[in-house]
């Protein structure tokens, strides 16, 4: 078979996987980013719960694999009695795991605000809560950006692993046709230039396109 | 040890309310006393500006007025209310969060290194105060902005961001945003130490318009002795943490009564 019959045959299983990476990738990164919002956020608070919550969150996700946290989400959780279904259970996973990084890139951005921002907010009577809002995120999104471009190109790839629970992602499908046509080379090829196309021409230019934005924000566009 | 805080009064009463009081105030790092039992009047319109070598506690003394930092024992009073404490079931207690924001908005602070909001233009930095805080509405505090960046000379360049600004343009933009806040004593901290020599001139005649156009208390910490002299009713020598001397300028420059003072303006002198 050559690589066009082959993309016939099967390149609508790619595009009906490609969806559902796209799907999982969105809701995973969405995840991440507010669990590595809330919890970058408390990590840097003075209340030891708080904290200790944020300390707890990161370290486990952090120093754990992400495939043994999605097995322990789909197979271990149902035990407790709460059972989320495969696509639930993918997405989440991966962003809680993303998240966790990301929110040591949001601890690091916003330390990284100068300690004059802080003061000259809080001379203006601001409450801690206005100045995080207003003035001192603001300014982190800006410093953080361009990790947080890495992290999310991890992510995608990271989605990967969901096929393992059996979601019908990308990765699922190119298992799928390896299975039954024993095609290894375009099977896998044809994954892995879907999944660079995602990175290299969605990903990268918009996380660049939000930095140019970000800056022109600072007035040094 | 817990300082007894009954002979602290709730409040000052009295025809001579001084603006500011600081009241027994003592600040320590650790083993270093920065300020030690320090008492300062400054009465309303005063300027009163605050000399001294490195480390004897000056800026100290306006970070504190800013609540920025916390005092060790004594009490700060604002306008004869208590600053850095709270009546509580009639006697003073450290203040709490709430209390100090409600407190320290009598209080605007100009600070070294200007500390504008960089992801703001200059009207933005102006409104951001009295929007979030005040709750004035956009279009209130944007006319009140701009009165202010007028008298300050930079209502041409509202628009642009603190990262295309010169020092001493950024620094009146910083003025204009502690006023907008409509404080009743104004601190300029060091103001002009990280200027170029030319746009010194451009921030100092701001302060002088300051001082004689409005009735504000403000108190200042600078190493520029001759606008010091020009514009300040009251002049506080500080030393090891202490108030070595003070007067008025011509008093305090012209005929110094201490050894400490005459050698700090004589060192002074020779380094201009």
């Amino acid at each position: 078979m050559s690589y066009p019959e082959f993309l016939a045959q099967y390149g609508g299983r790619y595009i009906d996987g490609a969806l559902i990476t796209a799907a999982q990738f969105l809701l995973a990164a969405a995840l991440a980013v507010v669990m590595a919002l809330i919890m970058g956020v408390m990590k840097l608070s003075a209340n030891p719960v708080s904290k200790g919550i944020a300390v707890v969150y990161i370290e486990f996700f952090r120093g754990t694999s992400l495939l043994v946290q999605l097995f322990w989400l789909f197979y271990v959780l149902p035990l407790f009695g709460l059972t989320f279904d495969k696509f639930t259970t993918g997405f989440v996973a991966v962003g809680l795991n993303l998240g966790a990084y990301g929110a040591e890139l949001v601890r690091g951005a916003i330390q990284s605000v100068p300690k004059g921002q802080w003061e000259a907010s809080y001379a203006l009577s601001m409450s801690p809560a206005t100045q995080m809002r207003r003035i001192i995120l603001p300014q982190a999104f800006v410093a953080m950006l361009p990790p947080w471009g890495n992290l999310i190109i991890e992510l995608l790839k990271g989605t990967a692993l969901v096929a393992l629970i059996a979601v019908s992602d990308l990765m699922f499908e190119a298992r799928q046709i390896n299975g039954s046509t024993y095609l290894s080379a375009q099977a896998f090829g044809t994954a892995l230039i879907i999944y660079y196309i995602f990175a290299r021409f969605l990903i990268t230019p918009f996380m660049r396109w939000l930095e140019r934005a970000m800056a022109r924000r600072l007035g040094r566009g | 040890m817990m300082e007894d805080m009954s002979h602290y009064p709730l409040e000052l009463t009295g025809p001579d309310v001084p603006m500011v009081r600081f009241m027994n105030v003592t600040k320590r790092y650790g083993a270093l006393t920065v300020l030690d039992d320090l008492n300062l009047d400054v009465t309303e319109g005063e300027m009163v500006t605050i000399i001294g070598p490195s480390g004897s506690g000056k800026t100290t003394v306006l970070r504190m007025l800013m609540t920025l930092e916390t005092i060790n024992s004594g009490v700060i009073y604002v306008d004869g209310k208590p600053l850095t404490h709270m009546p509580k079931n009639g006697v003073l207690v450290p203040a709490d969060a709430k209390y100090l924001r409600r407190a320290r908005a009598s209080i605007g602070m100009c600070f070294q290194h200007f500390n504008l909001f960089p992801h703001m233009t200059a009207l933005e930095n102006c409104m951001e105060g009295p929007v979030q805080v005040l709750g004035l509405s956009k279009r209130e505090a944007r006319e009140r902005s701009e009165e202010l960046l007028e008298m300050v000379g930079m209502i041409d360049k509202k628009d642009q961001h603190p990262s295309r600004l010169s020092g001493g343009q950024q620094q009146r933009v910083a003025i204009a945003r502690a006023l907008a806040m409509r404080p009743k004593v104004m601190l300029f901290d060091e103001v002009t130490s990280a200027l170029d020599p030319e746009v010194i001139g451009e921030v100092t005649n701001v302060i002088r318009r300051l001082v004689s156009e409005h009735n504000l208390t403000m108190l200042m910490v600078t190493h520029q002795m001759g606008f010091a002299r020009d514009i300040s009713d009251r002049i506080c020598f500080f030393f090891g943490g202490r108030i070595e001397e003070q007067g008025p300028p011509d008093a305090l420059f012209g005929n110094p009564q201490r050894d400490r003072t005459k050698q700090f303006l004589s060192a002074v002198k020779e380094a201009d």
